[in-house]
């Protein structure tokens, strides 16, 4: 479990994140949802620590880990998988290479156990016969997989994925959001995915959190979502033509 | 205007505080030897075996140059011809294969640094690594200076040793002297400290190019225009740097 309390975060003066509260669970997908720039990303990078926050506390389970020192975070960061909007895979590695590297700095098991492992991730996120090429030549549905298999390749404790759909087809957008949630369940992660995609909301959403303009609007479910009498989410959820008619045919 | 000065002079200031804070996390301890190791190799191979053929080439020409110039500005009969060797030699070591080959490798190795770590960071492969728990200045920047630190004093020895063979093989085909008076002229009146000299040198020029670029690459904000800046800007500080320091030095180790 993760737990926010009262986090704000500013940035030459202007205020991201103001007073954000909020409890992430474990074993259940969490999502964080907003316009383009509310403050989603900032939020998730406070979070794993990649922002130093203002004010606030974040807990991992019962440790809160603004507090600790680069060398504290470590354990518990070797705990965290992230997938990144951009998969953020490294260039000058073969896909192999990318996943085994977590295993190579912080896993003491022989090389073969490390080649059954990466074998394993890569096989659990439908990747095939890709071992040996480079970030560079791999679709954007497979740089996204290949991400996921290196944020697994620790087993952690708590993924983290920011923007998982962005780029994508809506097909491979579904089974990357299954795939996100399969893991969660099978591993018992605590998982936080940032999106503005409606479709992740409503496939994978079991704690959603809606952030507008840096506050925290809203907090519940999927199926509470839609009939939410918050305006701002109303605004963000029916923003589309064809969720304004179903919507309306609904009504 | 003294708003202005004051302005720059924090700037400067700030700038300088964050470059002393990235060294301190780049020497920190090592998370994993071997990996750094290995990474350590792959940069021998990128930073050093690379820039082999560019500071071969432009040392050899620069010998011939320096070999054809000296004997036309040294015709008087009262010199004698194998003075046109010793020119040639002092040159290349004193000068040329430190400085003017680490204004090269500024270029070169400099720029392919801040380009790099740049384009790591805006596409949130640093990210990747803090996440991870991995320092990412240590991992990214000590194995480069590391194979720089080592590798750039080869390629001074190689300029060197090239430069001298060109100036040979100039002097000698243009007619303008004998191999015998070249050779002769290469070994009259060496001094076995510039040696040394130019290699001290080269360390520290190795240390501003590597470092001084990775700090431009590590701090990058923004998209590719940012880091083709930052890869510009990398191979200006450096020069300056360089240039700087090269007065310095030689101050305080010929003086």
């Amino acid at each position: 479990m993760i737990s926010v309390k009262n986090l704000c975060k500013s940035f030459n003066g202007k205020a991201v994140l103001k007073d954000i509260t909020v409890t992430f669970e474990t074993g259940k997908t969490n999502l964080i949802i907003g316009r383009s720039g509310s403050g989603k990303t900032v939020l998730l990078k406070s979070i794993v620590g990649l922002h130093d926050i203002e004010s606030g506390e974040i807990w991992y389970e019962n440790i809160l880990f603004n507090k600790l020192s680069f060398k504290d975070k470590k354990k518990i960061r070797s705990e965290m998988g992230m997938l990144f909007q951009g998969s953020a895979l490294f260039d000058s590695l073969t896909v192999e290479q990318n996943v085994r590297f977590p295993l190579d700095m912080f896993a003491d098991i022989s090389n073969e156990e490390k080649e059954e492992r990466v074998n394993f991730c890569l096989k659990r996120v439908n990747i095939v016969n890709a071992n040996k090429l480079y970030p560079a030549e791999l679709s954007g549905g497979m740089k996204k997989r290949v991400a996921i298999a290196r944020a697994i390749a620790l087993n952690p404790k708590y993924l983290f994925c920011d923007e998982p759909n962005s780029g994508l087809d809506p097909i491979t957008a579904i089974l990357i959001d299954e795939l996100i949630k399969e893991l969660t369940e099978e591993y018992s992660m605590t998982t936080i995915i940032n999106t503005h995609d409606m479709n992740s909301v409503m496939e994978i959403g079991e704690k959603i959190i809606f952030i507008s303009d840096g506050l925290k609007n809203w907090e519940g479910s999927k199926d509470e979502i839609l009939s939410s009498d918050c305006e701002s989410l109303n605004d963000f959820v029916f923003a589309n033509a064809l969720a304004k008619k179903l919507r309306a045919t609904a009504k | 205007m003294a708003t202005e000065i004051f302005k720059m002079i924090f700037r400067f200031l700030n700038q300088l505080g964050r470059y002393i804070l990235l060294l301190k996390k780049v020497f920190s301890k090592p998370e994993k030897r071997v990996v750094y190791y290995r990474q350590t190799m792959k940069e021998f191979v990128n930073l050093g075996l690379t820039s082999i053929g560019i500071i071969a080439i432009i040392s050899f020409f620069m010998g011939a140059v320096i070999t054809l110039q000296t004997a036309y500005n040294t015709e008087n009969p009262i010199y004698p011809k194998y003075l046109i060797g010793l020119g040639t030699r002092d040159s290349m070591i004193l000068e040329f294969s430190s400085t003017i080959a680490a204004l090269i490798l500024a270029g070169k190795v400099g720029s392919n640094i801040a380009a790099e770590i740049g384009t790591m960071r805006v596409t949130e492969q640093i990210d990747a690594l803090e996440i991870m728990g991995i320092n990412s200045a240590s991992y990214l920047i000590l194995p480069k200076l590391i194979a720089t630190l080592i590798f750039n004093p080869v390629l001074t020895l190689i300029a060197i040793t090239v430069g001298i063979f060109g100036g040979g093989m100039a002097g000698t085909l243009s007619g303008v002297m004998t191999l015998e008076n070249y050779i002769y002229g290469i070994q009259y009146a060496f001094i076995p400290f510039y040696i040394t000299y130019s290699l001290i040198k080269t360390v520290f020029f190795a240390f501003i190019i590597t470092s001084v670029s990775a700090f431009q690459g590590y701090y990058v904000e923004g998209g590719s225009l940012e880091v083709g800046r930052a890869s510009t800007k990398a191979v200006v500080y450096s020069s300056v740097l360089i240039l700087l320091f090269n007065v310095i030095l030689t101050q305080l180790l010929l003086s």
